[in-house]
């Protein structure tokens, strides 16, 4: 963490505060700011509109699933918000920071600062065990040995999986699988949590159980945003948002979530 | 990512695909071994050629009959130009020069020779005391020749080990009576030295008194006058007067080539590294072939990596920590070849050593260090495309594998 960055500043105050504080400092910052969002592909001779000009603005510790049928451009709309896609036009500030002038580095560090990412498919590293797959991102950032090696034991004991530290995934069930996979997500305390399907491979039980510790993250304060089809899933969210054809159709709350 | 993170990641991967690991070993240490074999072929035929030649002695100079024209000598030979012999007149003479310390005149003629009902045709030299010293011979039992002045005559000869064996097994030769064609001589010595030196077997000579060579091959044309030059400096000097000697003693004609060790060894020199370096270059295009194969290899790893690579991107891994992970396994893999070529190439040249004992098979030290030096910067370099390819992936496009 630098104190130099003020984005990062405040998540570090506003963690450490009370609830309540928190709470204001939540409803009075948007941690996503979207406008005129616009992403178009080009296939073959056909020109694919995938977003159409989004406007949307999300609030620091929201819960949100992004629902509407395959094509309707929502994991597209992830993709940019990860800062793995770059939208053809409009603009995107991430935590007040406009990430339009971003070069390709630039966007990695924001990625390895202020995202987490849970895949359908989970995407572990198959050769690593649980460990160190939650610890591959740290690596990457350089952070010290001795201090992943305590974060992974941290990441780890909260997703109940500390008696699994050593396995390989193809060791673990689908939903070991995924918790490891939201342990590594976490372990570098991001301000964005982004899920792209992550019950779409698990049986109910463990996609339940999956649910519940983003949940519990988003409850001590981390945004949640859910990509989903399955309407089970996407109800659990406090804010609804219906994506048909690259439009943002509905945007609903329903309340705090759970 | 630290250092060490760089190194461990490449080298998991590296192990997790053990077959294309190994093949890629292969590659790069055939090409290092085959430096080090073809050079050591090379540096071992100059140390065999060098070896001879020095074996004659130090700071020899060399008086051969006949002028070596670069130009027209065909010509001259066929207006019947015929070279004024070498006499033991001209090797006495020589010795006036200064610089020249000692002199042996040396005819060569080949003779039968017998005792006791043993009989084989041998290599006779004709040359005096002085040739002990020349070409540092050892005595095994009894005295070379004695000192007598050149043109004098004595019964007498010196034998090779291998002779001695042949005609009088455990028993001492001294003071037996040989003959050598129509003559008989005294045996005073037998030679310690022995081995092959400019293509004669030391082994199997007879040494005689220069005179009575003449008488016994009746010519008295010598093969050689060997000079030895007071030191390396003034052997040049020593060449010019004696140059200058032998022609104005045959009439203002110079009909004679004069030699130096020093320049008969630097042309072999020059002569045997130029093919050292050569098959040295040959060889290496296995390297940069190895090179080749690392890259389309590397290749092949980046798309079947596609989807982890896509992950790191996704962690916040940037391009050049994606490049770093892949040039340090390609400098792994050459590094672990080149260190792997070496041991085989050391291998392949004691096994030439057990093959070919007559030849000194060294792989040079710097064919050693240019192996290993392009294998690591071609493995180095190849790796360079595949790894600018796997860091400019689309992340999106990586992740879901297309």
């Amino acid at each position: 963490m630098k104190a130099s960055r003020p984005a990062r500043q405040l998540y570090v105050i506003s963690s450490t505060e009370s609830l309540s504080d928190r709470a204001i400092a939540e409803t009075s910052k948007p941690i996503i700011e979207l406008k005129g969002l616009r992403r178009e592909f080009q296939v073959g001779d056909e020109l694919v509109h995938a977003l159409n000009g989004i406007d949307l603005q999300i609030t620091a510790g929201e819960y949100v699933s992004i629902m509407g049928p395959s094509g309707s451009g929502k994991s597209t709309l992830l993709y940019i918000l990860g800062l793995l896609d770059v939208p053809t036009a409009g603009g995107y500030r991430l935590a007040g920071v406009n990430t339009a002038q971003m070069n390709d580095d630039e966007r990695a560090s924001a990625r390895q600062r202020d995202i987490g990412f849970i895949f359908q498919s989970f995407h572990l590293v198959p050769r690593m065990s649980a460990a160190e797959n939650v610890e591959l991102p740290m690596t990457l950032a350089g952070v010290a040995p001795d201090e992943r090696r305590e974060r992974v034991k941290q990441a780890l004991e909260g997703v109940a999986l500390a008696d699994r530290a050593g396995h390989r995934p193809d060791q673990l069930s689908g939903g070991q699988r995924q918790r490891v996979a939201i342990a590594r997500a976490i372990v570098t305390q991001p301000k964005v949590l982004l899920a792209d399907e992550p019950t779409g491979n698990l049986d109910t039980a463990s996609g339940d159980e999956v649910l519940h510790i983003m949940e519990a993250l988003n409850q001590q304060g981390l945004t949640l945003i859910v990509v989903t089809h399955d309407p089970d899933v996407g109800e659990r969210a406090g804010r609804h948002i219906g994506l048909h054809d690259g439009d943002v159709a509905s945007d609903r709350v329903t309340g705090a979530g759970e | 990512m630290r250092a060490a993170d760089t190194a461990r990641l490449a080298a998991e991967s590296m192990l997790r695909y053990p077959l294309r690991t190994v093949m890629m070993l292969l590659a790069t240490s055939i090409g290092v071994a085959s430096v080090l074999a073809l050079t050591s072929l090379g540096e071992g035929a100059r140390r065999f050629v060098t070896g001879e030649f020095s074996s004659l002695g130090t700071n020899l100079v060399i008086v051969m009959p006949g002028k070596t024209e670069t130009s027209g000598g065909g010509l001259m030979l066929l207006a019947g130009e015929t070279p004024r012999d070498l006499t033991l007149e001209d090797a006495e003479a020589v010795l006036r020069s200064p610089y020249v310390s000692t002199v042996a005149p040396v005819m060569v003629g080949a003779a039968p020779i017998s005792w006791g009902g043993l009989e084989r045709e041998v290599p006779v030299l004709g040359s005096t005391r002085s040739l002990l010293g020349i070409r540092h011979w050892n005595m095994a039992i009894g005295d070379f020749l004695p000192k007598l002045d050149m043109d004098r005559a004595a019964p007498v000869c010196v034998l090779g080990g291998v002779l001695r064996r042949e005609f009088f097994g455990d028993q001492s030769p001294v003071g037996k009576w040989m003959r050598i064609g129509d003559r008989r001589c005294r045996v005073i010595g037998v030679l310690a030295t022995e081995g092959r030196s400019v293509g004669i077997d030391v082994g199997e000579i007879v040494v005689i008194p220069v005179a009575s060579g003449q008488a016994l091959f009746n010519s008295p044309s010598l093969f050689r006058i060997i000079a030895q030059a007071r030191s390396r400096e003034t052997m040049d000097k020593a060449k010019a007067d004696m140059i200058r000697i032998i022609k104005e003693r045959h009439y203002g004609e110079e009909d004679v080539t004069v030699i130096t060790q020093d320049a008969v060894l630097g042309t072999f020199d020059t002569i045997f590294n130029a093919l050292t370096m050569a098959l040295a270059g040959i060889a290496s295009i296995s390297l940069i072939v190895a090179g080749v194969l690392i890259m389309n290899v590397m290749l092949v790893a980046v798309s079947q990596r596609t989807e982890e690579i896509g992950l790191l991107k996704a962690l916040g891994a940037k391009r050049r920590q994606i490049i770093a992970l892949f040039l340090t396994e390609a400098g792994f893999l050459s590094v672990t070849g080149a260190v792997a070529g070496v041991m085989f190439g050391y291998t392949a040249v004691f096994i030439l050593r057990r093959v070919f004992p007559a030849l000194d098979f060294t792989p040079p030290l710097w064919a050693v260090g240019a192996a290993f030096g392009v294998a690591i910067v071609s493995g180095l370099l190849f790796g360079i495309l595949p790894a600018r390819r796997a860091a400019r992936l689309e992340p999106v496009a990586a992740l879901t594998g297309q």
